[in-house]
C-alpha cells in the first residue's frame, strides 16, 4: 500500500514580536515541521518498516523555503516528496480549508494512495479541518484525532482510537482508502539520523505549479480574508513579581503560604 | 435565509456542555442576522435531548433519530439534509473532537466557507469571525465571504443557555444511508492509576519548558518540598515522561485546585480547558507574551532553572 502524508511547514512566533498590519513581522518567525505532522510522518514510516506500506510520499503546500522542512521528513524515512506552489498562492494571508482541499485533492488523485495521514491541526492557523474536508472531497473514509492505529491488511481496515475529550477514546473501524488525522502521542517521532539526513539529499522533491496539477488560479480564491491581527487582551490582572530569581521565588513562596497550600 | 442552525453534541447518553453554549452563541448570531434559531440533535435519546435543549431563545428543535452514538457519516448526512430543508444563513457546530470529525465534511459538501474554532463573531451584512493563531499568541478577525457560512465554536467561550424555553420540537425525517464506511466499536477510558490530580489542592504542573526528562527530578524536588501534586501539559505525557493520569487539559483531566503553578507551560487552549477553574493560577515562563499570563493571577517572567531551585530552598 501507498501512504501519503501531508507535511506543513509552520511558523512559530518568537517570545517578543511585533505585528505589522495583519502579519507577525517576518523577522519574528521561525519555521519548523508542524508538530502534528511529525507524528503522522512517523506513523507512515512505521507502516513501511512493519510491512504494510511500500512507499511513503509527502505532500506540502509551500514555497521553496519549505524544502528544508521537507528534507527533515525525508530524512526520517519518507521516500519522496511533492511540493505545490504557485505565485497565485503568495497573495492570500490565509489559505482557507477549501483551497487546501482543492490542491491536496489534485495531488492525491495523481498519486492514488491507499491511506492519507495528516496532522490533527497546524500549529499556526489551527483550522484542524483539512484532513476531513479532503476525505469528503475524495470520497474516502476518514477519522479525526487518531491516537492509535492498527492496520489490518486482510480486511483492508484501519482499527483506530479517536481521542475524545476528558480521557475517553472511541474505538472505530475505518475502511480504506481513508484519511486519518493524527494526534500527538500516537508514537515517538524519531530524530533524523546523520545517515538519514545524508540520504535525504538525494531523494526527490518534485515542485508542482497549479498548472502541473491541472488547476488554475480559481482554485485558490480564498473565502476568508484576514482583516486584523492583535495581541489578545488579558483576562486577568496578573501581578508579575519582579526582581532576580531569589526575590521572585521569595514572593512566590509568600503567595503559596498565604493561600495555605505550602508551609 | 437569515436563520441559524446549531447542531448539538451528546456522548454516552448526555448532552455535552458545548451544546448549551451553542444555544447562546446561536441566539446572539440569530439576533444579528434577524432570523430564527434552529437546533438539531442527531441520534441517541432525541426526545429527552430535545426537552433539555428547549431553552430560552431557541425557536425550533429538529430531532433526527438515527444511531445511538456519534457517527460522522450519519451526522454529515443529517446536517446536510436539514441544511437543504431550512436553508439557514449560518451553520454552527462545536469545535470539539467530534465536531472536527464531521463539520469540515459538511462544509465541503454544502460548499460553505468554514471558519473553525471561533471565539467570537459578528454579523453585519457579512460575517466576521474572531480566531486565534500561533498557539493563542495572536488574535485575528477574519471576514468570511459568500452569504452562507459554516462556523465551529470553541467550548467555554459563550455562557450556557439556561432558562426553559418554548421551542417547537419536531422530528425530521432525513433519508440516511446507514451503510457507513466507519463503525464505532466501543469506548475506552484512559488515564486511571495511582493519583487523582482532580482532587489535589496544590498542583505543580510542568510543560515543555523542562526540555529533557533528566530535568524532571528538579520539579519532583519542588513537589516534595511543598507537598504538592505533580501534573503536566500534554507533551510531557506524549514523551512518556509522566503517565497519562497526570495530564491536565481537554483530553486529560480537569483540575480545580486552590493553586495551580504552571512551570514552562505556554497556556495553549487545550491545556487551559483543564485548569482555568483553579482559584489561583501562577505561571513561571521565560516568554512574557506566553498566553498563560493572560489567565494567571501571579507570574514570574523568568527561567525555571533559576527560579525553581530558589523556590525549593524557600521550603526546605
Ligand atoms: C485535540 C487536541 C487535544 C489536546 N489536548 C491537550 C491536553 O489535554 N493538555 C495539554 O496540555 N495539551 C493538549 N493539547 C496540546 C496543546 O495544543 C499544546 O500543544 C500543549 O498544551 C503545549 O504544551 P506546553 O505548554 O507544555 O508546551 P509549549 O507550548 O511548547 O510551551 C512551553 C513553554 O515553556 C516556556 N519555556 C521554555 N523554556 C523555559 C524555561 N527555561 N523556563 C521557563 N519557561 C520556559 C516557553 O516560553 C513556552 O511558553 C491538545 C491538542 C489538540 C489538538
Amino acid at each position: 500500500m501507498k501512504v501519503l502524508v501531508t507535511v506543513k511547514e509552520v511558523a512559530e512566533v518568537a517570545d517578543d514580536f511585533e505585528i505589522e498590519g495583519t502579519e507577525v513581522g517576518e523577522r519574528y518567525l521561525e519555521y519548523d515541521l508542524n508538530e502534528w505532522d511529525d507524528y503522522a510522518v512517523e506513523e507512515a514510516v512505521q507502516l513501511k518498516e512493519d510491512g504494510p506500506a511500500e512507499e511513503v510520499v509527502t505532500v506540502t503546500i509551500g514555497p521553496e523555503r519549505s524544502e528544508e522542512t521537507i528534507r527533515m521528513a525525508l530524512a526520517k524515512g519518507a521516500d519522496r516528496a511533492v511540493r505545490v506552489w504557485d505565485d497565485a498562492l503568495e497573495e492570500p494571508d490565509l489559505l482557507d480549508v477549501e483551497t487546501k482541499t482543492n490542491l491536496l485533492q489534485a495531488v492525491v488523485e495523481e498519486e492514488d494512495p491507499d491511506l492519507v495521514l495528516t496532522g490533527v491541526q497546524a500549529g499556526d492557523d489551527a483550522f484542524g479541518a483539512t484532513g476531513v474536508s479532503l476525505a469528503d472531497e475524495l470520497g474516502f473514509q476518514w477519522g479525526a484525532v487518531v491516537n492509535a492505529l492498527d492496520y489490518d491488511a486482510d480486511e483492508n481496515v484501519a482499527h483506530v482510537h479517536r481521542e475524545l475529550e476528558g480521557g475517553v477514546e472511541e474505538l472505530t473501524d475505518i475502511e480504506l482508502p481513508a484519511v486519518l488525522t493524527i494526534q500527538t502521542g500516537i508514537n515517538e517521532p524519531r530524530y533524523a539520523s546523520l545517515r538519514g539526513i545524508r540520504q535525504a539529499q538525494s531523494k526527490e522533491i518534485s515542485p508542482k505549479s497549479l498548472g502541473d496539477i491541472g488547476l488554475d488560479a480559481d482554485a485558490v480564491e480564498s473565502d476568508l480574508t484576514l482583516t486584523s491581527m492583535y495581541e489578545p487582551e488579558s483576562e486577568s490582572d496578573v501581578e508579575i513579581f519582579d526582581g532576580d530569581a531569589s526575590e521572585t521565588a521569595g514572593k512566590l513562596a509568600e503567595v503559596l503560604r498565604e493561600k495555605g497550600v505550602a508551609e | 435565509m437569515s436563520d441559524v442552525l446549531a447542531v448539538a453534541e451528546h456522548r454516552r447518553g448526555e448532552l455535552r456542555d458545548v451544546s448549551f453554549e451553542l444555544l447562546s452563541a446561536g441566539r446572539m448570531l440569530a439576533d444579528q442576522t434577524g432570523g430564527d434559531l434552529h437546533v438539531a440533535v442527531v441520534g441517541g435519546d432525541t426526545d429527552g435531548f430535545a426537552d433539555e435543549l428547549d431553552r430560552e431563545g431557541v425557536d425550533a428543535i429538529h430531532t433526527v433519530s438515527e444511531g445511538e452514538e456519534f457517527n460522522h457519516d450519519i451526522y454529515a448526512q443529517a446536517v446536510e439534509a436539514l441544511h437543504a430543508d431550512l436553508d439557514p444563513q449560518v451553520l454552527l457546530m462545536p469545535n470539539s473532537v467530534n465536531g472536527l470529525d464531521y463539520a469540515p465534511a459538511v462544509a465541503n459538501r454544502l460548499d460553505l466557507p468554514l471558519a473553525t474554532d471561533a471565539v467570537d463573531f459578528e454579523y453585519d451584512d457579512g460575517l466576521t469571525v474572531t480566531r486565534e493563531m500561533y498557539g493563542s499568541k495572536v488574535e485575528t478577525t477574519v471576514e468570511v465571504g459568500g452569504d452562507q457560512y459554516a462556523v465551529t465554536i470553541r467550548g467555554a467561550e459563550w455562557p450556557a443557555a439556561e432558562s426553559v424555553g418554548d421551542a417547537e420540537i419536531s422530528e425530521f425525517d432525513a433519508d440516511i444511508d446507514t451503510d457507513t464506511g466507519s463503525v464505532v466499536t466501543g469506548f475506552e477510558e484512559v488515564g486511571g492509576g495511582d493519583v487523582d490530580i482532580s482532587e489535589a489542592d496544590f498542583i505543580v504542573s510542568i510543560g515543555r519548558g523542562i526540555e529533557e526528562e533528566d530535568n524532571l527530578p528538579l520539579i519532583e524536588d519542588l513537589v516534595e518540598a511543598t507537598d504538592a501534586t505533580l501534573a503536566s501539559s500534554r507533551p510531557i505525557v506524549d514523551n512518556g515522561w509522566l503517565p497519562k493520569n497526570r495530564q491536565v487539559g481537554q483530553s486529560g483531566k480537569v483540575v480545580t485546585p486552590t493553586v495551580y503553578l504552571a512551570i514552562g507551560i505556554s497556556g495553549a487552549v487545550q491545556h487551559v480547558a483543564g485548569m482555568k477553574g483553579a482559584d489561583n493560577i501562577i505561571a513561571v515562563n521565560t516568554d512574557p507574551n506566553a498566553p498563560i499570563f493572560d489567565i494567571a493571577d501571579y507570574g514570574i517572567v523568568g527561567d525555571l532553572f533559576d527560579v525553581v531551585p530558589e523556590l525549593i530552598e524557600e521550603f526546605e
